[in-house]
C-alpha cells in the first residue's frame, strides 16, 4: 500500500468556491450563516485557519482571544445544538466542528502554528531530516555511540551506571537546545510579524520575507530532529 | 422533540436519569431503588434482569450473566486469562464474544439490550410515555469497538443512542452544573470495571477535556477478585477444599469478598462466613482494613500510572488542579481516597453521590441535544490515537490521542502497479508504533480505476463523529466522485446482524410479556385457590353438598390450568371458581357479619 500525506486542510487541493447559499440559494454575504434564511454554511475549503478565526497572517496571536473565539464558534457549530435540524445541516456542523477542531489546535500551539503558516506560504511539506545538522553533527555521532554502549552493558554495573549519568547529562543539554531554538524561532515570527505590518511591496521585503520563510523552515525541521533523538533517549534510559 | 433518557450502563448497576424543572434526577424502580443490577438470569420462567436476576447468582452460576462491559466490542483471546472467572460459558462467532445461556447463545450487546430494555420500562413507568431515545456512557477509554457495541446494545433495546458519552466527562457535566465550578478539575472514575481519568477546563459553561486515560479493565471487579483468592487460598490449606470445581461456593465467595470490602469502607474489621460444601462446615475469619489494603495495593497503584500521564498530556501539574472529583462505587474505599490526595495534593471531593452523578450528567447531555439548556457545551477528546497501516506493519498515526472530536484527517492514496484496483486499508487504534500491538479497528478496500501507476489519486475522510466513533469516506480526486465504503469491522456486529439481534429482541420482549402475564397470572392463581380452600373449611357447613362439590371441581380444574403455559386459560378457570365459588362467598359474608353483629344494640350498628 502506498499512501502520501495531505496537510489536515486540504485547502489547496480543492477549490470550491462558495458563493450561494445551499439552502435558499441566495447570495452568501454572511460568513457561516447564510443572511436570509440563517442556515449554517459549510466552511469554505479555501479559508484557512487564521481567517477561520478572523485573524490576520501573524504568528503571535493572543491565545486567551483565541480560546474565546473558538468556544463561541463553539457554540455555533458544535453537533449538539443541530439535533434538531434538518441532516444536511448536520453533515454541515459536523464537518465544521472538525475542521474549527483542527484549526484551533494547529494555531493554538507555536510550533504547529508556524509550520501551518510556512506551508501556506510556501506551499510544501515539512521538510523531514535524516541527518544531524552541522553543528549538532559530531555530538549526535559521539552521543550514539554511547548510547550503543549502554545498551550492550550491564545496567547495574559502575559501567552502565556512569554511562547513565552521561546520557542524562546529554539528554539536559539537548533539552536545552530544542529550548534554544524555539527562542530563536520565537524571534523570527517576531520579525516575520513585523514585516507583514509594514506591508511593504518592495524587492528588499521580498529577499527579507524569503529569508526568515528559510530560516523557519531550517530552525523547525531541526528541532524536529532534536525532539525525535530526546524522545529516543528518553524512551531508552527510561 | 421526544424525551431522551441519559443513561449509565454499569458493569455492576445501571441507572437512568432524566432532566426534570432544569435538574437531573434519577428514576427509581418500584422498590424505590434507582440502581438496577446489571445482571441477567436465565430462569425456568425465562430472562431476566436486575435484583431478581442478582439472587441467581449463587442459585444458578453458570445461567446468571454479570460484567457483561468487560465483553462489549471484544473477541475471546481479549478476555483469556480471565475465563476461570466467570461461571458462564463463552464462546466466539465472527470476532464477537458470544455467551451461552440454556440452549442459547448472546451477544454482549443484546445482554446489556436486556438491561437497557429494563431501563427503558421503568422510565416509562415513572414519566408515563414511551421512551426511544437515549444519551448513553461509556468509559471514556473505550475504543471504537467498544462504543458501536454500546451503540448497538442500545438499537436491540429499542433506544435509538443519539449521543455517546464519557463516563467522567457525563459527571463533570453533573457536578459543573451543581456547583458553578469554573477552573480546572481531574475526575477519578473507580467503577465496577472500568478505570479513567478525565482533565477539564470548565469555563462559562464550556466543559473542555484537555486529556483522558486509563484502563478499561481495571476496576472493583478486580478487587474483589483479589479479596476472594485469598480466601480460596485459605480454604485451600485449612480444609483442603478447591472451591473452584463448584461454581455457586465460588460465587458466594465473590459476593463475600465483595460485601467484606463495602462494609470497611466504614468499618476497621469485618467478620467473614462461607458455608463450605459437602457438609465440610464454614470458613471464618477476620478480616481487617489494612489487611484488605495490603491485598489491593498494588491493584490501586495501577490508577495512579493513568493520572499521571493524563496529567502529562494536560501539560498541567498536579497542583495546578482546581478540584478534584470522585466518580464510580470503588472511589468510596478510604485507600482509594487517601491515594488520589496524595497525588493531587488536594481533598477530593465526593459531594455528589458517585453511584448516580454519572447518570445524572447523561440527563444533562440528553437535556442539551433536546434544546433544554442552551448554555452548557462538552468539548471531549477521544482517548486513543487512530491510524492506519503502513508498510513494515507500522502503524501510522492520522488522529492523535486527545484529539476534540469531532475530528477529522484526510489521506491521498495511490497505486503501485499499472491497472490495480483496488487498495486495502486497514484502521487501527491505539498508541504503539506497530500494528500488531494496536487494536484493529476494521478493514476496508478501497476501489480504485484501473489506470497507470501512480495516477489515480483517491482522497480518504476519517472522521471522528462526536460519540468518538469513527465514519470513512472516500473520493476521486480526479473525478470528485465519492465512494461509499464497506468497513468491516474487527470486533463487532455486522449490520445485518444487529438488524436480525432488533428482531429477534421484539421477539424477545413479546416473550418476555407472555412470561410476566404466564407468572402473574399463576401468582393470582394461587391466591384465589389459598382463599377458596379457606372458604371451603369456613363455610362447609353453611351451603349445599353439590355446590361444595362444583366448587372443588372448579378448584381441580384451577390448579391443573395453573400448571399449564397458558395465561388465558388461568384467568378462565379462575373467572369459573370465582362465579361457582361466589354464593358460598356471600354467605361467609353474611355469616361473619351476623357474629360481628350480636350483642350489640342497633343503635350502635348505625
Amino acid at each position: 500500500m502506498d499512501h502520501h500525506h495531505t496537510h489536515n486542510t486540504g485547502s489547496r487541493d480543492l477549490r470550491m468556491a462558495r458563493s450561494m447559499c445551499w439552502h435558499c440559494q441566495s447570495e452568501m454575504s454572511g460568513e457561516y450563516f447564510c443572511e436570509r434564511c440563517v442556515k449554517v454554511q459549510p466552511v469554505s475549503k479555501e479559508t484557512d485557519y487564521f481567517t477561520c478565526f478572523g485573524l490576520p497572517r501573524r504568528l503571535t496571536i493572543d491565545l486567551k482571544k483565541l480560546e474565546a473565539k473558538f468556544y463561541e464558534m463553539s457554540r455555533a457549530f458544535h453537533p449538539d445544538f443541530y439535533q434538531n435540524k434538518s441532516e444536511t445541516e448536520q453533515t454541515i456542523s459536523l464537518g465544521n466542528a472538525a475542521t474549527l477542531n483542527t484549526a484551533y489546535r494547529t494555531l493554538r500551539d507555536p510550533i504547529q502554528r508556524a509550520e501551518y503558516l510556512l506551508d501556506l506560504e510556501a506551499g510544501s511539506v515539512k521538510d523531514i531530516r535524516t541527518s544531524p545538522p552541522s553543528d549538532l553533527f559530531e555530538e549526535i555521532l559521539e552521543l550514539q555511540e554511547t548510547v550503543e554502549a549502554y545498551r550492550a552493558s550491564d545496567r547495574t554495573s559502575e559501567t552502565g551506571r556512569q554511562l547513565l549519568t552521561r546520557l542524562m547529562a546529554e539528554r539536559q543539554a539537548l533539552d536545552q537546545r530544542k529550548q534554544d531554538m524555539e527562542h530563536h524561532l520565537q524571534q523570527i515570527c517576531t520579525d516575520w510579524d513585523s514585516l507583514q505590518d509594514r506591508g511593504e511591496a518592495t524587492s528588499q521585503a521580498r529577499t527579507e520575507r524569503d529569508r526568515l520563510l528559510k530560516q523557519m523552515r531550517e530552525i523547525l525541521s531541526n528541532r524536529t530532529y532534536v525532539k525525535n533523538i530526546v524522545n529516543d533517549l528518553a524512551a531508552t534510559i527510561g | 422533540m421526544p424525551r431522551i433518557v441519559g443513561i449509565d450502563l454499569g458493569t455492576t448497576n445501571s441507572l437512568v436519569a432524566y432532566m426534570k424543572d432544569g435538574k437531573p434526577c434519577v428514576i427509581p424502580g418500584r422498590t424505590g431503588r434507582p440502581m438496577v443490577p446489571s445482571v441477567v438470569a436465565l430462569t425456568d420462567n425465562g430472562l431476566i434482569v436486575g435484583d431478581s436476576a442478582k439472587e441467581h447468582l449463587t442459585r444458578s452460576p453458570e445461567r446468571t450473566v454479570y460484567s457483561v462491559k468487560r465483553f462489549m466490542g471484544k473477541g475471546l483471546a481479549d478476555v483469556q486469562n480471565e475465563l476461570a472467572y466467570f461461571p458462564y460459558s463463552l464462546t466466539e462467532r465472527g470476532g464477537v464474544i458470544r455467551i451461552t445461556l440454556g440452549e442459547k447463545s448472546y451477544s454482549p450487546p443484546q445482554i446489556s439490550a436486556m438491561i437497557l430494555r429494563e431501563l427503558k420500562q421503568r422510565a416509562e413507568a415513572h414519566l408515563g410515555e414511551s421512551i426511544t431515545k437515549s444519551v448513553i456512557t461509556v468509559p471514556a477509554y473505550f475504543n471504537d469497538s467498544q462504543r458501536q457495541a454500546t451503540k448497538d446494545a442500545g438499537l436491540i433495546a429499542g433506544l435509538e443512542v443519539l449521543r455517546i458519552i464519557n463516563e467522567p466527562t457525563a459527571a463533570s457535566l453533573a457536578y459543573g452544573l451543581q456547583n458553578k465550578t469554573q477552573g480546572t478539575i481531574a475526575v477519578y472514575d473507580f467503577g465496577g470495571g472500568t478505570f479513567d481519568i478525565s482533565i477539564l477546563k470548565l469555563k462559562n459553561g464550556i466543559f473542555e477535556v484537555l486529556s483522558t486515560n486509563g484502563d478499561t479493565h481495571l476496576g472493583g471487579d478486580d478487587l474483589d477478585r483479589r479479596i476472594a483468592d485469598s480466601f480460596l487460598d485459605e480454604i485451600r490449606t485449612a480444609s483442603h477444599i478447591d472451591l473452584s470445581t463448584y461454581p455457586d461456593h465460588m460465587q458466594a465467595v465473590r459476593l463475600e469478598a465483595e460485601r467484606a470490602k463495602i462494609r470497611l469502607s466504614d468499618e476497621l474489621k469485618t467478620q467473614i462466613a462461607i458455608e463450605l460444601p459437602d457438609g465440610k462446615g464454614r470458613y471464618t475469619r477476620e478480616l481487617t482494613r489494612d489487611q484488605l489494603e495490603s491485598m489491593v495495593m498494588d491493584i490501586i497503584e495501577r490508577t495512579l500510572t493513568p493520572c499521571r500521564l493524563a496529567l502529562n498530556d494536560a501539560e498541567l501539574a498536579p497542583a495546578q488542579i482546581d478540584e478534584v472529583v470522585l466518580v464510580g462505587g470503588s472511589t468510596r474505599m478510604p485507600l482509594v481516597r487517601r491515594r488520589v490526595q496524595e497525588l493531587f495534593g488536594k481533598q477530593p471531593h465526593g459531594d455528589i453521590n458517585p453511584d448516580e452523578v454519572v447518570a445524572l450528567g447523561a440527563a444533562v447531555q440528553a437535556d442539551i441535544l433536546s434544546g433544554g439548556t442552551t448554555d452548557m457545551l462538552l468539548l471531549d477528546v477521544t482517548p486513543l490515537s487512530l491510524g492506519i497501516e503502513t508498510m513494515g506493519g507500522v502503524m501510522s498515526s492520522l488522529i492523535r490521542r486527545n484529539t476534540t472530536i469531532p475530528a477529522s484527517a484526510k489521506e491521498l492514496f495511490t497505486t503501485y502497479v499499472d491497472g490495480q484496483t483496488g487498495v486495502d486499508i486497514h484502521i487501527l487504534q491505539g498508541e504503539r508504533e506497530l500494528v500488531k500491538d494496536n487494536r484493529s479497528l476494521a478493514r476496508f478496500r478501497l476501489k480504485v480505476p484501473p489506470l497507470p501507476a501512480g495516477v489515480p489519486r483517491i482522497e480518504v475522510t476519517f472522521l471522528l463523529d462526536a460519540n468518538g466513533i469513527l465514519n470513512v469516506t472516500a473520493s476521486d480526486m480526479r473525478t470528485g466522485q465519492s465512494q461509499s465504503i464497506d468497513v468491516k469491522p474487527s470486533y463487532g456486529l455486522s449490520d445485518n446482524e444487529v438488524e436480525q439481534m432488533i428482531e429477534d429482541s421484539f421477539k424477545f420482549a413479546q416473550e418476555d410479556v407472555a412470561a410476566r402475564k404466564l407468572i402473574e397470572a399463576r401468582l393470582d392463581a394461587e391466591a384465589l385457590i389459598v382463599t377458596t380452600e379457606k372458604s371451603l373449611s369456613d363455610g362447609a357447613r353453611l351451603v349445599a353438598q353439590d355446590m361444595l362439590a362444583a366448587i372443588r371441581d372448579a378448584l381441580t380444574a384451577l390448579t391443573a390450568a395453573k400448571g399449564g403455559t397458558d395465561p388465558k386459560a388461568i384467568r378462565a378457570r379462575m373467572a369459573d371458581l370465582e362465579q361457582t365459588a361466589k354464593p358460598l362467598s356471600v354467605t361467609l359474608l353474611d355469616d361473619s357479619l351476623k357474629r360481628s353483629l350480636q350483642g350489640k344494640k342497633v343503635s350502635e350498628v348505625t
